[in-house]
């Protein structure tokens, strides 16, 4: 029974922080919409937005899916292979911008 | 999360805890449910789906001469004679939003044993994700009629609408597939199963209330795909 007790002590935590992350959420939320409310444009408008959803996604991944409290082992299984993800965006992004140079060079310019 | 059925296993925190999960023998992860450790793995696979599709998206975005439709004028709707950006859009963040609010308290009823409360959360989850299903269909619906087609539409470059049905379609799969899982297991809840530890039907497994975190686990990365579509495709 001693290990029972301390089960539920390790898998439930205090209403309070459910409600805290959940209210959070809303507000960032809002905030989201608020960016495109206000039409911010460039740089600000993109760092605000990445800003907001980098947040949101890491109080549900923190707190909702209780990786705060999960075992090392399983947050570096599940956050190391978001690295390769980082590593395709950059090659796509070099990717997309050298498919935009061929179309200026050839469809606009003519390739002259 | 531990379920102490290994016999002489002892968990150790941080980096210690890690090296011996790791190192260890037979099994990585002792005393997690196996349950939860496979939704683990399914759904950084499913990360890897929906990050390939957001991937195209830009691709495709990115190099495209054409203008790109704007999104908060696509999406605006209507109130009166107004229209207001993104409303709907909106409505059904705040609506996945609450959704997976209700299933963490709902986890953390289960956990207590406090059945009831954790039957009608997850009832609460079920009809909220519901709620956001018809909204997507709505949506659908309005945009297909406005002449949006994968091949074609009449607000700016082509590709808007494939990626648009491509990456919002399979989300709402998801949640469609997550709602179906949500009334059953609110049905088991409600039964007792996971008091009785009743078994389910096509496994030996018995019932716990384990099985609502991973359901919950599942919902909750439904929500977080939900946080990168609405930053990319609505917002950018």
């Amino acid at each position: 029974m001693s290990s029972m007790s301390e089960k539920e002590q390790s898998t439930t935590h205090k209403i309070g922080i459910y409600l805290w992350i959940w209210g959070l959420l809303f507000v960032l939320s809002f905030f989201s919409y608020m960016v495109d409310w206000y039409q911010f444009q460039g740089l600000l408008r993109w760092s605000l937005i990445l800003l907001f959803m980098f947040l949101k996604a890491g109080l549900i991944m923190a707190f909702f899916m209780h990786l705060f409290w999960e075992r090392y082992a399983l947050v570096n299984v599940l956050l190391w292979p978001m690295t390769a993800i980082g590593c395709f965006v950059f090659l796509m992004v070099a990717e997309f911008q050298y498919t935009v140079f061929t179309r200026l060079f050839y469809f606009v310019v003519g390739g002259q | 999360m531990s379920d102490p059925k290994i016999e002489g296993y002892e968990f150790k925190p941080g980096f210690k805890g890690m090296a011996q999960d790791t190192g260890s023998d037979q099994t990585m992860f002792k005393g997690v449910h196996w349950g939860k450790a496979m939704m683990w793995i399914f759904l950084l696979s499913d990360t890897f789906i929906f990050s390939c599709f957001l991937i195209s998206y830009m691709k495709g975005r990115g190099s495209t001469l054409i203008d790109w439709p704007n999104t908060s004028e696509v999406f605006s709707l209507h109130v009166g004679s107004t229209p207001v950006p993104l409303l709907l859009i909106a409505i059904m963040t705040f609506v996945l939003i609450t959704s997976s609010g209700t299933m963490a308290l709902a986890v953390k009823y289960g956990y207590e044993k406090n059945r009831k409360m954790c039957g009608w959360l997850i009832l609460a989850t079920a009809i909220g994700g519901l709620t956001f299903v018809g909204m997507q269909a709505f949506e659908w619906s309005k945009l297909i009629h406005e002449g949006v087609r994968p091949w074609e539409n009449p607000f700016g470059a082509k590709q808007f609408g494939s990626f648009f049905f491509m990456i919002t379609g399979f989300h709402g799969t998801h949640v469609s597939i997550g709602v179906i899982f949500l009334f059953i297991y609110a049905y088991k809840t409600f039964k007792g199963h996971y008091d009785e530890e009743k078994r389910g039907w096509f496994t030996t497994m018995k019932g716990d209330y384990v099985e609502i975190e991973i359901l919950g686990l599942y919902w909750h990365f439904v929500d977080l795909v939900w946080v990168f579509i609405f930053a990319f495709f609505y917002l950018w």
